[in-house]
């Protein structure tokens, strides 16, 4: 747990505090977001948690301890610590880039190496190829993934973050964001993260802090943000389209349709078409035995067909798994000709379905600015 | 203050030996201009010439000048030209090319393609290009290259003083085998004085070269 | 890449036979009088080289001693204001010529091996100093702050992150200047310091040719294998992650 009281920061010559009495506590386990225009003070905020920027008053306190009785080099080995710019040490390999603190800290040579690949396993780097890379052979995403990994490499509780995915375009920071929220809920580390990306920050964020001119304008959930702005500066920080917003914070198993009506790729083709006409269904997803998703039919493929629905079956491509964002979910669907997409789990097992209707209800209810109520959005089972 | 004193009974003697020491250094120097310019032109169209060119002029470069001369005396002396003004040139000739050829090169090749992309766009021939885009922008890195070419050859015309060249190495050289200490000072000095107005004046033009536009 | 580099690399053997058959061609018809001379007196020869590899080995063993540690003071913060002073004062010593400076040190300091060792250090300092104040500003800021930010003591930025990054361009300083004073040396010979000097200058006054190639050649040959041993050195121990053109 960090907790901040009062923190100030004045730079010598100036006369406007860069951080104007901030107080504010990150439980253990949660993302805090630092969010504001440049500027802000944000990233002067997080420096001084580390000691990297001197504190002019207040108290830091690290699990109820103040890092000013802290020894400084110390404090820092402790809490990792991870750049826009990256700043991977170009000399070194990708082995050594990680291994920088555990070595500072005389880890021996045999936990170091463990160490290592067990990160790189986390992020899919394969570590024969990657281990003796040096950081001007690795693109960019892979240079920001080890520039976290390094961050991370002696397992801290606490993690300063400032714009990790700063420096990469936003398709690889969308991977690397996912890849991240993973990890995080397997470890549950303490993080401090600093961004002036809105989106970033709802996606992220456990608790965001918005900060102006220095000072903490509101701390609190993504939702208590987007739905209850303290005041004009907050409503215009987060933007009119907040309500769109929204689909960033919703996950698709909260507004999906279960048990969504399907046939099975064993049944006759003649009796599905039937069924199909008889119920005014234009397309009819298809599973196999087991649940898994085959496809999907329509009426044109079944007329005239004899034998079972899985020979004319037509794959389905797109789709989402039930912890991705709506917004996600909403760009993959407007990609995909039915206007429909399959929630599937790991094993392609269906979970449920979205289709554009469910969206709109989603952001309609949302919209309610009365306090609509966030949950579930289960409206049975059939879909046409 | 035995210096100053040699100064006021030999100043004639010594103006004549500056003024040789400034006459050398201007001939060679103009003679490399003369040959660094164009050759950096030239290898800038040709990779490989560029390579080899540059590679042995560091090469020259790397040759501690009196082992030059000790080099070279032998043959120029074959024709008639061992000791005296002639072998002293050629070797300041030859080691203020690198500088000015090296600076050449570099300074047209970092005009920005851009640039030169669009002087062709407005219809200007290779030669336009050349003369009207790039040198005008690489003037004062060329003249940087010019600079430290002077600088290098007062300091090795002083030692050419032992073949006979004259110039101020002259006194050096009679004092140390006299044993004449504010001769050698005296030498060592007005070489040493010489050597760093010259930069300095050099500088200040280097400066007003770059041209108006690209000044910060 | 490796291709190119090997290219590269067999242009360059292929210049210097080159280079090296153009000289011994032409050395030949007035050098019968050289290798004679090298044939009779290879104690000699050898005796100055040794002297000649000393005054340039000591004196730049200590010019790097005092130039690398100089160059890591002036970067550090508290002395960061007097960098620029300080380097253009060593500029404006190093347009001197070496001559005079030899001969200065020489009326100061007497004759032998010291003030031909004085004047070595002081002409090499610069290239040192300056390489060294180069590279250790050149390391990104981003670098030391993501080094400070892991927790790392100011030795431990200096020795693992800025040293390593600036290696590279403190290293062409130490060359630069090492090869100056192996021309430089050849000067001490006036001073009473010994060295290859001794058979030029003596080659030049006699109007021998012999003893003048039996000075010059040894000499050229020393700088240029220094310069190609040094580029070898850089190679090993500069950090294959770092490029540099």
């Amino acid at each position: 747990m960090i907790e901040l009281e009062r923190v100030t920061k004045i730079f010598p010559g100036s006369e406007i505090p860069a951080v104007d009495s901030v107080s504010l506590t990150v439980p253990n386990g949660e993302i805090c977001i630092l969010i504001g225009s440049s500027g802000c003070g944000k990233t002067t905020l997080m420096r001084m948690m580390n000691r990297l920027e001197p504190i002019t008053s207040g108290t830091i306190k690290i699990d109820g301890e103040n890092i000013l009785q802290k020894d400084v080099i110390d404090l820092r080995r402790h809490v990792g610590y991870a750049i826009q710019q990256i700043g991977l040490f170009p000399h070194m390999t990708v082995y050594e880039n990680i291994a920088t603190v555990p070595k500072l800290l005389g880890w021996d040579k045999k936990r170091i190496d463990e160490r290592v690949d067990e990160l790189l396993e986390l992020v899919k780097m394969p570590a024969e190829t990657f281990r003796g890379r040096y950081p001007r052979e690795l693109s960019g995403g892979q240079a920001q993934r080890i520039g976290v990994l390094r961050s991370m490499a002696t397992d801290p509780p606490l993690m300063l973050m400032d714009e990790p995915f700063g420096a990469i375009d936003p398709i690889n920071r969308e991977t690397l964001q996912d890849e991240f929220l993973k990890i995080q809920a397997k470890l549950k580390k303490t993080i401090v993260f600093v961004t002036h990306d809105i989106h970033e920050a709802i996606k992220m964020g456990d608790k965001v802090a918005l900060l102006d001119a220095g000072r903490l304008i509101q701390y609190g959930t993504p939702e208590e943000l987007l739905t209850y702005p303290k005041n004009q500066f907050v409503k215009d920080f987060v933007g009119a389209d907040r309500s769109l917003k929204r689909l960033d914070l919703l996950k698709v198993k909260d507004a999906m349709l279960t048990d969504p009506v399907h046939c099975h790729a064993d049944q006759s083709s003649e009796k599905v078409l039937e069924q199909m006409l008889s119920d005014g269904l234009n397309y009819l997803l298809v599973l196999d035995e087991e649940d898994r998703i085959k496809g999907y039919v329509n009426v044109d493929m079944l007329r005239g067909h004899k034998g079972v629905v899985g020979d004319v079956v037509h794959p389905m491509t797109i789709t989402v798994g039930p912890d991705q964002n709506l917004k996600d979910a909403l760009s993959k669907m407007l990609s995909f000709d039915l206007g429909i997409v399959v929630a599937v789990d790991d094993d392609e097992k269906v979970q449920g379905i979205l289709n554009t209707r469910t969206m709109v209800s989603v952001v309609g209810e949302t919209y309610d600015e009365r306090g609509g109520h966030w949950g579930k959005i289960t409206t049975g089972g059939k879909i046409i | 203050m035995e210096v100053y004193q040699f100064f006021i009974d030999n100043w004639q003697h010594a103006l004549a030996l500056a003024w040789q020491h400034v006459y050398i250094v201007t001939i060679a120097v103009v003679i490399a201009i003369g040959t660094g310019v164009p050759i950096g032109i030239w290898i800038t169209f040709n990779k490989r010439a560029a390579n080899i060119v540059l590679y042995l002029a560091g090469i020259i470069m790397t040759i501690p000048s009196i082992a030059l001369f000790g080099i070279m005396i032998p043959f120029l002396s074959v024709f008639g030209y061992g000791i005296g003004t002639v072998p002293a040139v050629v070797a300041l000739v030859l080691y203020s090319q690198l500088p000015i050829i090296r600076n050449t090169y570099a300074a047209i090749k970092n005009v920005d393609p851009n640039i030169i992309d669009a002087g062709r766009g407005m219809g200007m021939t290779g030669f336009q290009v050349l003369f009207k885009v790039q040198l005008p922008l690489a003037l004062s890195i060329i003249f940087a290259g010019v600079r430290v070419a002077v600088v290098m050859s007062i300091g090795i015309a002083a030692i050419a003083a032992y073949i006979g060249a004259g110039g101020l190495g002259h006194y050096i050289f009679m004092g140390i085998s006299q044993s004449h200490d504010s001769m050698i000072k005296a030498g060592a000095v007005i070489v040493a004085l010489m050597a760093i107005a010259v930069d300095y004046t050099f500088g200040m033009i280097e400066n007003r070269l770059v041209s108006k536009g690209l000044q910060s | 890449m490796s291709e190119k580099a090997e290219a590269s690399t067999a242009e360059r053997v292929w210049l210097s036979l080159g280079f090296l058959a153009a000289f011994a061609a032409g050395a030949y018809a007035e050098s019968l009088g050289f290798f004679a001379f090298a044939k009779n007196n290879p104690g000699d020869i050898w005796y100055l080289f040794k002297e000649h590899c000393y005054l340039v080995g000591v004196s730049s063993g200590i010019a790097i001693c005092i130039g690398v540690p100089t160059g890591i003071f002036l970067t550090r913060g508290y002395m960061r204001r007097y960098r620029d002073v300080i380097l253009n004062l060593l500029g404006v010593l190093q347009t001197v010529p070496s001559l005079a400076v030899v001969a200065i040190a020489m009326t100061y300091v007497g004759i032998g091996k010291t003030p031909a060792i004085v004047a070595l250090v002081v002409y090499g300092l610069l290239p040192i100093i300056r390489n060294s104040v180069a590279g250790l500003a050149g390391v990104d800021p981003v670098l030391l702050d993501a080094g400070r930010g892991m927790g790392m003591t100011p030795a431990q930025l200096l020795f693992r992150i800025e040293i390593p990054n600036a290696l590279y361009i403190i290293l062409t300083g130490i060359r630069t200047s090492t090869v100056i004073n192996v021309g430089t040396a050849a000067l001490s010979f006036l001073v009473g310091g010994g060295g290859l000097g001794d058979l030029i200058f003596t080659g030049i006054a006699l109007v021998d040719p012999a003893y003048m190639l039996a000075g010059a050649v040894p000499t050229a040959g020393l700088a240029i294998f220094i310069n190609w041993a040094f580029g070898q050195v850089e190679k090993l121990i500069v950090s294959p992650g770092l490029t540099y053109d």
